[in-house]
């Protein structure tokens, strides 16, 4: 029971230590690729620091919502992360949410953010909060049909138990799940804001969506959203890695040694999808906002496809 | 007493305080006494069902009403569990309704009918023959139809009543003749009481036949009332038509009657279910679900827009009613269990998140006297309790954990997940397509609730009656809050709901949903551990804990400095509260998606010649599928066809007679023949 806790513990800790370091490994890389120097690896922790000791400037028009709403949105994406297996299956406390459940709550991190884009009453603000629910009504369905279907491949819409179906390697290869894994990918960019669908870096007003909606916010409510989007960048990381790339994964009540190899393996896999990410944003243009829901209607259309395979392919 | 006797006496005394209400509604605290009668009685009224919920199903018979044929009733747990609904939604209103009824201001078109339209909904669920049901059913449509009329000066309202009136009278026919397969089934005319009684109809099971006409029927006569597509169109007009109470309650609960009237019919009095009987039922749910939200989020009516709602959330329920009717011919009794259960939690939910909702449009409605959302804005400065809890019934129906409408939802993705298992060909590709349009509803939900909660609440006040509106009173507000406390609970604890539910469920499904009160931390569980399962109360904590954790450790080590100062935009502060985004732009981009595919939304610059004076705009058109491919024609060829008999009007006195002569002999001529 404690070591069980512990172990959730140290995988919450995990998230939230590792994610700013994952933004500013992206961040390096690209700017390398690009052959700038780039900003130092560890950046983003020094940015957090210092706009925690800032003081917050908040709107005259601002209400209760707009102070609340950093804290909420840390809150459900934090909680939802807490539910994703990194290094280990069996979460102590993986049973209170499913996939399902961890996509509702990236849901309302998304609801808390995108009304506090309206709250101030600003169009920069508005305009952002208008393209991400567009964004959003196309990526969150897409989503819960992968969620259909590595459930009806595992048999579980249980995130551990899916990923320990899936590390035996039982399933082999599947038309369906290669389905999922594209529209995963299509949907984990558009959910970060990365390119082609929003620009992390931007701060040209007409082409921000993600950044628009923050724009008003300053101190440690600024700190708190940005630190949120480091843990979901790492939090779809973690996804793809616990679905896709299971090796490594200690399973439930292994030994010390299975988690080392566990964290290592965590380590390089992120690093991977890090490097990945890196290299397809450098290597592609920011698309027109209006070819965006073309782009998440492909992974939606791709769930349909692999669900429906999935639930023909049952009576075969 | 028992509790059948009980709430047959809680409808004669909200008919007599109908009576009441007529006699006294031009005094002085007509409303007070009208409405604090019915919180009385429907208060004990939902005490009675919520201790029948799991007591064997209870008769009465009495030698009223129709000759031969008498009135009976029936109280068993479904009944009891629809009566929970209509009677704690129709509390909740009254209560609103202490404080709400001092903005009306003709009391005698609103007091004489509230009363009688809840005593007809009670009789709907209680009725155990079809006349019984018939004559509530009459009396509820009739009853909402004068609440509809209550304010009908305004524009818009007569014509809605014209048109719900219709609706009303072409689901009632289509109820009649679905009654009267079952009861020619039942034995007809041969058998004592003409084969009308339930009792009747439930020991016999009609052919495949009579099944499929009773089914389609009923789809029609159930569905128009609960605003299944494409039967939907009178609602979002009559339903905001009507004073904001009684939009709560017909929106709320009167829809759940019709529920209940399809889940009484399908799931009881016909039998077992054929496999194909499924199949409509996903198709319009699904339709249902997705056309319902689009709609609410091209509009900018207020309470238009959470009618628009209400037609989504009846979509959804229709969905897990289809599901559970496909597992029930299949033999899958756990399953079908499952999305039995879905449905009714989800139709409980609706009834509490959507009052609610109509709560708060009421209360804007009360201090501003607009329902137009592009007028107003910044209302949570000025309404901070209403607007309170109206945020939480928006994330409730928006289906975010951990809150009720998730766990229902939760339930029905849950239902889907054992559906491959079904054996037919046309179940396995129709749950997956209805499956992709309940994730695109449940996404566009959210939009939706983001847009009206955004542009009402939130912003800077666009107009003057924004700017100087003020909280409502204390009776409305403690109903909000009831009602919002009900759905926070229902979210934290689905389990003890759905152990509630589950002698309903096992009496039509055949089988339960595994016991969830006694599992550990109060998990719900739906089919086995190593499945699914879902925990609100823990997810609940943990976002308390997180959110409150991590702001007092912020405030306590990086400082609570917080500068008030003019907003930033980017370095233009100075632009007034017009160059807000309005409701229409913040879903333009949606409607540019997926209004041009469903509605054939187009938009265009309308650019006046040099050198006129009238202003530059946007015309933006859109059209409804529903209303110009189904009833525009039916509309055309009903009045062509008046035209064209028309003369018939106007023939002379000999003509009529000859008409007359020659329409005898035909008749006798058929009796002749056929005698």
């Amino acid at each position: 029971m404690i070591a069980d806790l512990a172990l959730q513990g140290v995988q919450m800790a995990l998230v939230l230590l590792l994610a700013p370091l994952l933004t500013g490994f992206v961040r390096t890389l690209k700017a390398r690729l690009l052959r700038r120097r780039g900003p130092p690896l560890l950046q983003p922790y020094r940015d957090l620091w210092r706009l925690l000791g800032k003081e917050a400037i908040v709107a005259d028009s601002a209400s209760w919502l707009f102070r609340a709403a950093p804290y909420l949105v840390f809150a459900a994406t934090w909680v939802a992360a807490a539910l994703v297996p990194t290094y280990a299956t069996g979460l102590i406390f993986s049973w209170s949410g499913d996939l399902i459940a961890i996509t509702a709550l990236l849901g309302l991190a998304r609801f808390a953010q995108t009304l506090a884009g309206l709250d101030v009453g600003t169009s920069f603000g508005a305009i952002g909060t208008s393209r991400e629910l567009m964004i959003a009504s196309m990526a969150e369905p897409a989503m819960i049909m992968i969620a259909f279907i590595v459930s009806l491949v595992a048999g579980s819409t249980q995130l551990s138990a899916i990923a320990a179906v899936m590390l035996t390697y039982e399933i082999g290869l599947r038309v369906s799940l290669a389905m999922a894994l594209i529209a995963l990918i299509i949907v984990a960019l558009a959910e970060n804001a990365r390119i082609p669908v929003d620009n992390p870096a931007t701060h040209l007003e007409l082409t921000m969506v993600h950044e628009a909606m923050v724009l008003e916010y300053s101190g440690r409510h600024l700190a708190m959203i940005d630190l949120a989007s480091s843990v979901k960048l790492l939090l779809y990381a973690s996804l793809l890695a616990c679905l896709f790339a299971p090796l490594g994964l200690a399973p439930l009540g292994s030994g010390l040694a299975a988690h080392l190899v566990g964290l290592a393996a965590y380590g390089a896999k992120v690093t991977g999808i890090g490097v990945m990410l890196a290299v397809f944003e450098t290597s592609i243009a920011k698309m027109r906002v209006f070819r965006v829901p073309g782009f998440l209607g492909a992974a939606l259309m791709l769930g349909f496809l692999g669900t429906i395979l999935l639930f023909v392919s049952r009576s075969l | 007493m028992t509790a059948l006797a009980l709430l047959g006496g809680c409808i004669l005394a909200l008919l007599g305080t109908a009576g009441l209400g007529a006699l006294i509604a031009q005094r002085r605290g007509a409303g007070a006494r009208v409405y604090g009668l019915c919180l009385a009685i429907t208060a004990v009224a939902t005490l009675a069902a919520l201790a029948s919920l799991a007591a064997p199903a209870e008769v009465a018979a009495y030698p009223i009403f129709m000759p031969g044929l008498g009135l009976h009733l029936r109280l068993d747990p479904l009944a009891a569990v629809f009566l929970v609904i209509v009677d704690l939604g129709a509390a909740g209103a009254s209560l609103y309704a202490l404080g709400y009824a001092a903005h009306e201001k003709e009391p005698r078109r609103v007091l004489p009918f509230y009363p009688a339209f809840l005593a007809a909904m009670n009789l709907v669920v209680l009725a155990d023959d079809a006349y019984a049901f018939l004559f509530g059913w009459e009396l509820m449509s009739l009853a909402s139809w004068a609440l509809v009329m209550a304010h009908h000066r305004e524009a818009g309202n007569a014509r809605a009543g014209y048109i719900y009136i219709v609706m009303a009278s072409l689901g009632t026919l289509a109820l009649i003749g679905g009654f009267g397969v079952l009861a020619a089934g039942a034995g007809g005319f041969a058998s004592a009481g003409g084969g009308f009684d339930f009792a009747a109809m439930r020991a016999a099971h009609p052919g495949v036949a009579q099944g499929g006409i009773a089914l389609a029927l009923v789809l029609i006569g159930a569905g128009s009332k609960a605003g299944l597509a494409p039967l939907h169109v009178w609602l979002p007009l009559a339903h905001p038509a009507a004073p904001s109470h009684v939009s709560a309650l017909m929106s709320g609960v009167m829809t759940k009657v019709a529920i209940y009237g399809f889940i009484r019919v399908v799931f009881d009095l016909l039998g077992p279910a054929e496999w194909w009987w499924a199949m409509p039922v996903l198709l319009l749910g699904g339709i249902t679900a997705a056309l319902g939200v689009l709609h609410a989020l091209m509009e900018r009516d207020l309470k238009r827009l959470l009618a628009c709602s209400t037609i989504e959330n009846i979509g959804i329920i229709f969905l897990a009613l289809g599901l559970a009717l496909a597992f029930r011919a299949n033999a899958m009794p756990t399953a079908a269990a499952l999305a039995l259960t879905a449905g009714l939690f989800h139709a409980f939910n609706h009834m509490l998140f959507k009052s609610v909702l109509f709560f708060g449009a009421g209360a804007v409605l009360g201090a501003t006297g607009l329902r137009d959302i592009e007028r107003l804005g910044g209302l949570i400065h000025r309404m901070p309790v209403s607007s309170a809890a109206f945020l939480v019934a928006s994330m409730a129906i928006a289906a975010l954990p951990p809150l009720n409408g998730f766990a229902s939802e939760w339930l029905l993705f849950q239902a889907i997940f054992i559906s491959p298992e079904l054996p037919q060909w046309g179940l396995k590709i129709m749950v997956p397509a209805v499956g992709t349009l309940l994730a695109l509803a449940a996404a566009l939900v959210a939009a939706c609730f983001v847009r009206a909660y955004g542009i009402l609440y939130l912003g800077r006040p666009r107009g003057p009656e924004a700017a100087t509106a003020r909280e409502t009173d204390r009776y409305s507000l403690a109903a909000m809050i009831a009602l919002c406390a009900l759905a926070v609970l229902a979210g934290l604890l689905p389990g003890v709901v759905i152990d509630a539910l589950a002698p309903a469920v096992h009496a039509l499904a055949g089988a339960r949903m595994p016991a969830q009160s006694g599992g550990a931390w109060l998990t719900l569980v739906p089919i086995a551990d190593r499945n699914s399962s879902y925990n609100g109360l823990m997810i609940g904590l943990f976002l308390a804990l997180v959110g409150l954790g991590s702001a007092a450790l912020i405030h306590r080590l990086a400082g609570r400095r917080t500068r008030r100062a003019r907003l930033w935009d980017c370095g233009y502060p100075g632009l007034g509260p017009t160059s807000q985004y309005s409701a229409a732009s913040l879903s333009q981009p949606l409607r540019r998606v997926l209004g041009a595919v469903v509605f054939a939304s187009s938009e265009r610059v309308d650019m006046p010649d040099p050198g006129a004076l009238r202003p530059a705009g946007i015309v933006k058109t859109i059209h409804d599928p529903a209303w110009e491919g189904l009833f525009a024609p039916i509309g055309i060829a009903v009045s062509y066809a008046a035209g064209k008999l028309n003369h018939l009007q106007f023939m002379t006195i000999r003509r009529y007679l000859g008409a007359v002569f020659v329409l005898l002999v035909a008749l006798l001529l058929l009796v002749g023949v056929s005698g």
